[in-house]
């Protein structure tokens, strides 16, 4: 697939010296979801922002659809909808009047039929002639989706989509964004939480201190979670593994102390009735056995505390 | 061109102005109404002619000047500062909207509000006294360039200022005493020779100047003069904002 966004070395740095983003190339595939996570202030905003034309980038470029965003911005905003973290609305403005201007904005013609159909999909429909500031926090977070997906982009921010919102809004949300997936909108989403990533994403980047640390496919960072290693303290040290035991790849550490075992427990046969048997008849003694796991969010804490 | 946009912004701004009716048109009305109790019944009254007018007829001009600079500028400043002030200018930047076409609908609006109210209070002053413009043509014209460029300096107030206070604070600062002393109540030929020449400083002296003129046929500066003053405020005003949307200034960090 032609990635449909495409980041070359982004760079954004302050008058004060302080650097947003310190270098950030990313290529975001048509159609895909990408999450991506970071504590805040790691410059996930920032570095949405300048894709959409919000703030300026120091270096680097930026590519929507094969057009630079400062050369050909008509075209490149054009096929973007963002939906910014803080819920902004004009208070007097009408539910559906709200998605009426944004369209406009982004040069289509009034079209009552696809802003009806955003509104019944966003469970707006019986807000619809409501004053935006007569609605609930839920409702106009809505009315912000609503009106990134008026002028129908191909290409979708969500910036903290669900930061504040309740369960069933969230749920709401996921389903929102699958059902987008099915159109072939090319979702980029950033998160605080590990969860979201795991229930909707494709692929996640882990940004910190204006970095990008890590950008890999759900599924592969899924199976490093999946794994697990176990640890077998040894009565007595040993020097070198047993003849035995060298098909099961162990680990020998703690001066022949302890022996790990790294297994994946969503295979059909983890392999640890086998290992302890082969073990046993060895005539080793066991101390103590332990298992432990790597998830998300230790990858994710290790790789921010790194 | 984005043309949905432009009406977009237009339309919206269009639909402020007639949610607050009362304090968008109403309320000017009633201080023109005001103004002529005071100055052109009252005190008008002891005052007879001025340059062969009656005086209540005589400051019909400068009174519409008078409204009309203060709302455009308003009207336009406060039409772009809201969206800073409230967070909703995200959406102007990140749509395809180029910066001529922010200009046209923000200004637009503004200066059809103040063309709207100009000609209301003509309509107004009309009950009052007998009016007889002498050049409509170049009365609607010097009333539609002091829109426009009023307006365009209230798009600059607007991204300017970083609170409500700044807002305000070159309107009645520096535009209110300008137009009270450029002679919106009085000609200049009524004061010292000194200040006569002082006066010719204030550039709305040469609005009122060639705005009365459209009028009566007078004037305390060539038209020619004032046709320039204003075409030429409108060309810095212009620039500056150019230069705002080029450098982002305000807008963008």
């Amino acid at each position: 697939m032609a990635s449909i966004v495409s980041i070359r070395d982004l760079r954004k740095s302050y008058a004060d010296g302080g650097e947003a983003l310190k270098g950030v190339s990313l290529d975001i595939e048509e159609g895909e979801i990408i999450a991506l996570l970071g504590p805040n202030g790691a410059g996930k905003t920032t570095l949405i922002s300048t894709i959409c034309g919000i703030t300026y980038a120091s270096s680097g470029s930026v590519s929507v659809g094969g057009y630079d965003i400062t050369n050909d911005y008509r075209k490149t905003r054009a096929m973007i909808g963002l939906v910014p973290q803080e819920i902004t609305l004009e208070s007097f403005q009408k539910v559906k009047d709200s998605l009426h201007f944004s369209r406009g904005l982004f040069n289509k013609p009034r079209d009552e039929a696809i802003v009806d159909q955003l509104l019944k999909k966003l469970s707006l429909w019986d807000k619809r002639d409501a004053r935006n500031m007569t609605l609930s926090g839920g409702m106009r977070r809505r009315v912000m989706i609503g009106k990134a997906l008026s002028h129908q982009p191909r290409i979708l921010f969500l910036d903290e989509p669900t930061a504040g919102v309740d369960v069933e809004l969230r749920k709401d949300m996921w389903d929102i964004v699958s059902e987008l997936r099915k159109d072939g909108v090319t979702i980029i989403l950033t998160t605080h939480y590990i969860e979201e990533a795991e229930a909707i994403a494709d692929r996640v980047g882990v940004i910190n201190g204006g970095e990008m640390l890590l950008i890999e496919d759900k599924d592969t960072l899924m199976q490093r979670m999946g794994a697990k290693t176990m640890r077998i303290d040894l009565q007595q040290p040993i020097d070198e593994i047993p003849a035995a035991l060298v098909s099961y790849d162990l680990r020998l550490d703690y001066g022949g102390a302890a022996l790990f075992y790294t297994y994946d427990t969503r295979g059909e046969r983890t392999g640890i009735t086998r290992l302890l048997t082969d073990l046993n008849n060895t005539g080793l003694g066991l101390r103590d056995v332990q298992t432990s796991q790597s998830s998300l969010e230790d990858i994710f804490v290790d790789l921010v505390k790194g | 061109m984005n043309f949905y946009a432009i009406r977009a912004i237009y339309m919206f701004e269009m639909a402020r102005t007639f949610r607050t009716i009362v304090q968008s048109i109403v309320s000017p009305v009633i201080s023109t109404c005001l103004y002529f109790v005071v100055f052109g019944t009252a005190i008008g009254s002891r005052i007879q002619q001025v340059e062969d007018v009656p005086y209540g007829t005589f400051i019909v001009p400068g009174l519409i000047m008078l409204s009309v600079l203060m709302q455009s500028m308003t009207n336009a400043s406060f039409g772009i500062y809201f969206p800073k002030f409230i967070g909703t200018i995200y959406e102007l930047l990140s749509a395809p909207v180029s910066a001529f076409e922010l200009v046209i609908a923000y200004v637009g609006a503004a200066a059809t509000k103040a063309l709207m109210i100009g000609l209301i209070i003509l309509a107004t002053a009309h009950l009052f006294v007998p009016i007889e413009i002498l050049h409509p043509v170049w009365m609607l014209s010097f009333l539609v360039l002091t829109c426009v460029s009023f307006a365009l300096f209230g798009f600059i107030i607007g991204i300017w200022a970083k609170n409500f206070e700044q807002l305000n604070l070159i309107p009645m600062l520096i535009i209110t005493p300008l137009v009270f002393l450029g002679g919106s109540f009085y000609s200049i030929s009524m004061l010292p020779p000194l200040w006569q020449k002082i006066t010719l400083f204030n550039p709305v002296v040469y609005l009122i100047s060639g705005f009365r003129w459209s009028f009566f046929g007078n004037a305390d500066v060539a038209v020619a003069i004032s046709l320039s003053a204003i075409a030429g405020f409108m060309l810095v005003c212009m620039g500056i904002v150019w230069w705002i949307f080029k450098t982002g200034y305000r807008l963008k960090s």
